[in-house]
């Protein structure tokens, strides 16, 4: 018997609680706002082409009669030092950025939280010590250095800051993982599904994992905007996009270079990367404070 | 010990009503609460778990919780209205006059400062003492004092311990020394023994009691375990979900239950007797959101009538003047 | 923690080894005849299999030798030594700052919970945390030392006096963030340990509303934002690498910068191992404050 979609979207809901979920997030305002901006950047980023007021400058573009303008009617944000549109580039910059941070989690989260799952549930065996160790030794360097290093010494590209920024933050999911499995291990359902005969992989992914979705789920929210600075701090030392790829750490860096004169060269795409990382800062502790109340 | 004494009393608690604000809506606990304590007298309350028992007390000290709203009453204590009172003034009577055990001991005690500390903190700031001159060897020689009185054994070392290395009864026992350190008119033991083991329940219960002897006391004791009502108090109270519902005299109250509710609650007590297990009383507590109006009981009293729905009824005499029921099937006398 | 370093060590080398790039090659020039370059390999021990070099390589950093960098063309150990100390100073500032300020903005907010203070307090923090520590630098830059002037805004200055001076706005920048972080962490203590039972106990005594704020709330409601600070050393450490290059500040991350846009394998390997010790001994500090500041984890271990 075939079930239909709107059937399978309230099992869905019922079985995850959902309605219950949003009415604790909603009782925060803070958490709505964070919400609203966070989708409303990653509608802008999707509809850049047709969002920005001029989506040919960012790229190749070169306009100097009209360089280095101060914020107006035309240009909103005003112009950089070839004249192109400051907010378009901005706009197109979301995309960057959030293209990156859907790709790095993309990469990051499933092994790393399969990983975590995996060292948790075998907690005291060799497996977990040789997966927890590698981890530590990933955790061991403040993130940034470790990214900028292996950045360094890979050819500067947006995909090698990808690479370099995926390499460095699995550990983290893992180690958050079996943080949350450790906890959970010597507790009755676990033991009731083993009991009960169901194979290791059925324990781990039907009764452990949904019940640590909630701090995964919290991470990777905050996340996004930790990638995000991760990503611009790269660019911004050059090691990033490349010009003239319209990237919002770069902007700020080439920007700084006018400081003076231009002032709205760094300030407006700096006003944007804390956006962003303000949207899905206060929608990660909305997120957060949801599973919070459940574990009250 | 007749309730209906001349004297001023000492704790008089009028039509008290408290809510919390949880997000959820408003917990309207309190429904006007009546109490009063006399000079010397031992009074204990008994009620089910939530029933209010601990708010009203918690507002007697007012170390009510944050979201906690006083909406109407007033509690005066020896003829000054607590309620009212400046910080100065409740912070004298805090140290003074009344006192307080709680219920849990370990969450009653700071975990990460030494009991030593807690302690001498205690009666430095009692007021007993002259707080520039007290020095401290003093402050520690009153501190092994006030653990002596309360039976601790070495009480160097648990002065020097942290609240987690000791057992359950001996953290009880500190919070006893702690309110007793100093000379108090009132204590207010909020289920002194029930977070304890059985076997040293006993004791702990016999150390109040002979505390109290000793000092004095007046005492409000909290209880669930009827026993423990019945062997120490003189006027007992009985709390329902916001109200007070009945007051007699101890032995009263047990030979003679008026209230449907204090009916259904000793019957409720298996009796070693062998006659065997009751029913319970049916239905379940209420919910404070939306209170059912009139009486709180009336929704499991199997004698409801049309007026319990309605009004909430005051108090009525019962068999003897010192007996007094809440309810309205007494009303006509 | 030895192992996650010692693996660090491992990870490092291990990537510079594998790397594209030959580092004979590097550094002996582009322009060297073959054999010198053919000579610098066997010297280098490029030749030999990778745990030899490896072993040789520890044998090495614990010497203090951490190898030559193709950039400076003199000893790594030499340039860290050089550039180290301005750093240490800047983030040595930051922490005091970021601590300081923590105690003092978590403190107030969660003693006036909900009023006016503590609702400044978390909206700032909300953004202040949300900013990433260069564009700050580069907004204080703009705000503090070109529109008003207040501090200067490049190098490090002339002499002691004039050098705190300097460091102010950069350490600043770089604390902000983890000192609302921290802020906000007390502050949340504060007022979940508000309605425990130990505080409406010792309130119930009668201690004086003083005392309780500032001793026995306190310093439940501090554990917590300490054992984030570990995390903070690291965005300081972190952050430092970006604040320094606004400013103009003479640290390690000038080096370290150049290091990577030279793609000196060398100095990065080192600087990274470098930090890392860093860090692990201050968090070896910052454990060691939270087992002072909290009991149980002390004496827990001894069993109850």
């Amino acid at each position: 018997m075939r079930i239909g979609i709107i059937e399978n979207l309230r099992n869905f809901s019922t079985r995850f609680d959902l309605k219950r979920k949003w009415y604790r997030f909603s009782r925060s305002p803070l958490s709505i706002i964070g919400l609203v901006i966070s989708v409303a950047t990653v509608i802008i980023a999707f509809a850049a082409p047709f969002v920005a007021p001029y989506p040919q400058h960012a790229s190749l573009f070169t306009d100097f009669p009209h360089a280095l303008q101060p914020p107006g009617s035309t240009y909103l944000f005003g112009t950089d030092e070839f004249g192109r549109d400051v907010l378009s580039r901005i706009i197109f910059g979301f995309r960057y950025s959030l293209m990156m941070a859907a790709v790095v989690l993309a990469l990051v989260v499933p092994p790393g939280v399969i990983l975590g799952l995996i060292a948790g549930y075998y907690r005291g065996t060799w497996i977990d010590t040789l997966i927890m160790r590698i981890a530590d030794m990933f955790i061991a360097v403040p993130p940034l250095v470790l990214a900028l290093s292996i950045a360094a010494v890979l050819t500067p590209s947006v995909f090698n800051a990808m690479m370099a920024v995926s390499l460095m933050w699995w550990p983290w999911y893992t180690r958050l993982t079996y943080n949350t499995v450790s906890a959970m291990r010597n507790e009755y359902f676990v033991q009731a599904s083993e009991v009960m005969g169901a194979s290791s992989s059925h324990t781990i992914f039907s009764e452990i994992l949904p019940n640590c979705l909630g701090p995964i789920l919290t991470k990777v929210t905050l996340d996004v905007g930790w990638v995000i600075l991760l990503g611009s701090a790269l660019s911004f030392v050059g090691l990033g996009a490349q010009p003239p790829t319209p990237d919002l750490g770069t902007m700020v860096a080439e920007g700084g270079q006018y400081l003076r004169q231009a002032w709205w060269l760094t300030i407006f795409p700096a006003m944007a990367i804390t956006l962003i990382i303000l949207a899905f800062n206060l929608l990660g502790d909305g997120i957060r404070d949801i599973f919070v109340e459940e574990a009250k | 010990m007749r309730r209906q004494s001349s004297t001023q009393p000492l704790l008089e608690v009028k039509n008290l009503r408290i809510g919390y604000k949880t997000y959820l809506g408003k917990l309207k606990v309190l429904n006007g609460v009546n109490l009063t304590v006399h000079q010397g007298e031992k009074v204990g309350i008994i009620g089910e778990s939530g029933c209010g028992k601990t708010t009203t007390m918690k507002a007697v000290l007012r170390i009510l919780a944050t979201n906690a709203t006083v909406d109407g009453g007033d509690i005066q204590f020896k003829g000054d209205d607590i309620l009212k009172m400046d910080h100065k003034r409740l912070s004298e009577m805090r140290r003074k006059s009344i006192t307080m055990i709680f219920q849990d001991p370990t969450a009653a005690l700071n975990p990460v400062f030494k009991v030593g500390d807690l302690l001498a903190d205690v009666i430095k700031f009692s007021g007993n003492i002259d707080i520039k001159a007290a020095s401290k060897k003093t402050l520690r020689q009153k501190s092994i004092e006030a653990l002596k009185e309360v039976a601790l054994p070495d009480p160097e070392r648990v002065l020097d311990s942290y609240p987690f290395q000791l057992s359950g009864g001996m953290r009880q026992r500190i919070c006893i020394a702690m309110s007793l350190s100093t000379a108090k008119d009132l204590l207010i033991a909020d289920e002194p023994t029930t977070n304890l083991d059985v076997t040293i329940q006993d004791q702990v219960l016999r150390l109040m009691k002979n505390l109290v002897e000793k000092k004095g006391l007046s005492v409000i004791l909290i209880s669930h375990a009827l026993g423990t009502i019945r062997g120490t108090v003189d006027t007992v109270y009985v709390m329902y979900a916001g109200n007070m519902i009945e007051i007699a005299e101890t032995k009263d109250l047990f030979s003679n239950p008026l209230h449907p509710y204090t009916k259904g609650l000793l019957e409720s007590v298996p009796k070693l007797s062998g006659a065997g297990f009751s029913e319970g009383i049916k239905g379940r507590v209420p919910d404070y959101i939306n209170p059912p109006p009139g009486c709180r009981f009336h929704p499991r009293c199997s004698y409801a009538y049309e007026i319990c729905r309605k009004e909430n009824p005051p108090f009525f005499d019962g068999d003897t003047n010192d007996h007094k029921v809440a309810c309205w099937l007494y009303g006509k006398r | 923690m030895i192992f996650s370093l010692f693996g660090l060590s491992v990870l490092v080398f291990v990537l510079s080894r594998v790397l594209p790039g030959d580092p004979a090659l590097m550094l002996a020039g582009p322009d060297a005849p073959k054999w010198v370059v053919d000579q610098l390999r066997i010297q280098l021990r490029l030749n030999q299999p990778l745990y030899t070099q490896y072993f040789y390589w520890l044998n090495d950093v614990f010497h203090g030798n951490l190898g030559y960098s193709t950039l400076t063309r003199r000893s790594v150990t030499l340039d860290i030594i050089q550039y180290l100390p301005a750093s240490l100073e800047l983030i040595g500032l930051a922490a005091v700052f970021s601590v300081t300020g923590a105690f003092a903005l978590g403190v107030v907010a969660g003693r006036y919970s909900y009023k006016w203070p503590d609702n400044i307090v978390r909206i700032v923090s909300y953004v202040g945390i949300s900013i990433p520590a260069f564009v700050l630098a580069i907004i204080f830059q703009l705000v503090f030392g070109l529109w008003l002037k207040w501090f200067p805004v490049q190098g490090p200055g002339t002499n002691a006096v004039d050098q705190v001076y300097h460091m102010v706005l950069p350490a600043v920048a770089l604390c902000l963030g983890g000192m609302l972080q921290d802020a906000r962490i007390i502050r949340a203590g504060m007022v979940e340990n508000k309605d425990k039972d130990y505080i409406s106990m010792e309130t119930a005594q009668g201690l004086p509303e003083r005392t309780i704020t500032f001793k026995y709330l306190l310093k439940p409601s501090l554990i917590p934002a300490v054992t984030v600070m570990g995390l903070d050393i690291a965005a300081l450490l972190a952050n430092a690498f970006l604040v320094e290059t606004v400013f103009n500040w003479p640290g390690f991350s000038q080096l370290g910068i150049r290091y990577m846009l030279n793609k000196d394998l060398n100095g990065i390997v080192a600087l990274v191992l470098v930090i890392g010790i860093i860090y692990a001994i201050a968090n070896i500090l910052v454990d060691i404050v939270v087992a002072y500041l909290d009991p149980r984890i002390r004496l827990m271990e001894r069993g109850e």
